[in-house]
């Protein structure tokens, strides 16, 4: 039969050998830093919405302050997807944007190469929580500095001094709108972590797990 | 469940709808990943009973589609998603083809570079 095997685990047969294979990174920042803008530049598809059902017993019923009288809620996903061959699909996904839904991250973050974290160099405080979450889970990560129009241009030194960020960390400058910079920004984090392997193997993120 | 299933306009009726067409099942046994491609292995046969859903579903995935474009095309909650997938696999009528972290628990050098190349071909 050609059909999946009954496990789920890798599909037998000639048409699951044409399947590609989907890999993901993850486009993370503050709220209207240009998450979204980011995926869609670069996405062969507008970018796409998915939503989660979040159940109260997920995140504890406190999280549900300000939707009382619901015992569930849905958290949206932007995500976008780039075909770079017949068997390899690249999907960005923007992170959820409030902080509580901590768990939604865990699962985007399960499998995925690592992330883009995204900062405005206004509100530099709103990229914490992203760059503390990918830190403490081991998970490679690069900074991209949406230059905004009118936000003053910083030298991406003194953006790694006040993020605190390690040495190895890559910071550059982009544009979220334009595709050739996502592009830039996507290849650079692939290099990186081309980089990562050789120079460290096995990569921390193989033990990355929740907190 | 004391919710009612169909209510008129009520607050909660887009969570709850949902959930009816998979019977109230929330869960899906399996380890559907939101990049986890899958493709129809078949048509539906007449003498099956599906929902519409299961339907919309196995049209969708005639190429190879992830389980977030399914659910994003079929304007249904991923979680839902999951779920009419778990049937439709049990079923041989849909496959699974595994993700990379479930094969391996690190991206291979071959990948990186294969993502690498394809980025800088755009």
């Amino acid at each position: 039969m050609a059909y999946a095997h009954s496990d789920g685990s890798v599909a037998a047969g000639p048409a699951a050998q044409a399947m590609p294979m989907a890999v993901k990174i993850l486009i993370a920042g503050g709220f209207g830093v240009g998450k979204t803008t980011m995926v869609g530049s670069v996405s062969e598809v507008e970018p796409l919405r998915t939503e989660e059902l979040i159940t109260a017993e997920s995140i504890g019923v406190d999280d549900l302050s300000g939707v009382e009288n619901k015992n569930t809620t849905t958290v949206a996903l932007d995500f976008g997807r780039i075909t770079l061959s017949e068997n390899l699909i690249l999907y960005l996904f923007g992170t959820p944007g409030q902080d509580r839904f901590w768990f939604v991250w865990d699962e985007l973050a399960l499998g995925a190469l690592g992330a883009v974290v995204l900062v405005d160099t206004r509100r530099l405080e709103d990229s914490f929580p992203s760059i503390d979450y990918f830190e403490k889970r081991g998970m490679p990560f690069i900074v991209a500095v949406n230059c905004f129009d009118g936000a003053r241009i910083y030298d991406p030194k003194d953006i790694r001094i006040a993020l605190d960020l390690d040495d190895d960390v890559v910071v550059m400058l982009c544009d979220a709108r334009d595709r050739e910079s996502t592009k830039q920004v996507l290849i650079t984090f692939v290099e990186d972590l081309i980089r990562r392997l050789h120079h460290n193997p096995p990569p921390a993120w193989s033990s990355h797990s929740p907190i | 469940m004391t919710r009612p299933w169909h209510g008129d306009d009520g607050p909660d009726e887009a969570l709850v709808r949902p959930y009816a067409m998979t019977h109230g099942r929330t869960r899906s046994s399996s380890d559907f990943d939101l990049i986890t491609l899958v493709v129809a292995a078949r048509p539906p046969r007449p003498e099956e009973t599906w929902e519409p859903e299961h339907l919309l579903i196995l049209e969708l995935a005639r190429h190879p589609i992830s389980v977030a474009e399914l659910a994003a095309r079929a304007n249904l909650p991923a979680g839902v998603v999951r779920v009419l997938l778990d049937d439709l696999r049990s079923r041989g009528a849909l496959m699974v083809r595994a993700t990379t972290h479930q094969q391996q628990s690190t991206p291979s050098l071959t990948i990186l570079k294969a993502v690498a190349d394809g980025l800088r071909a755009l």
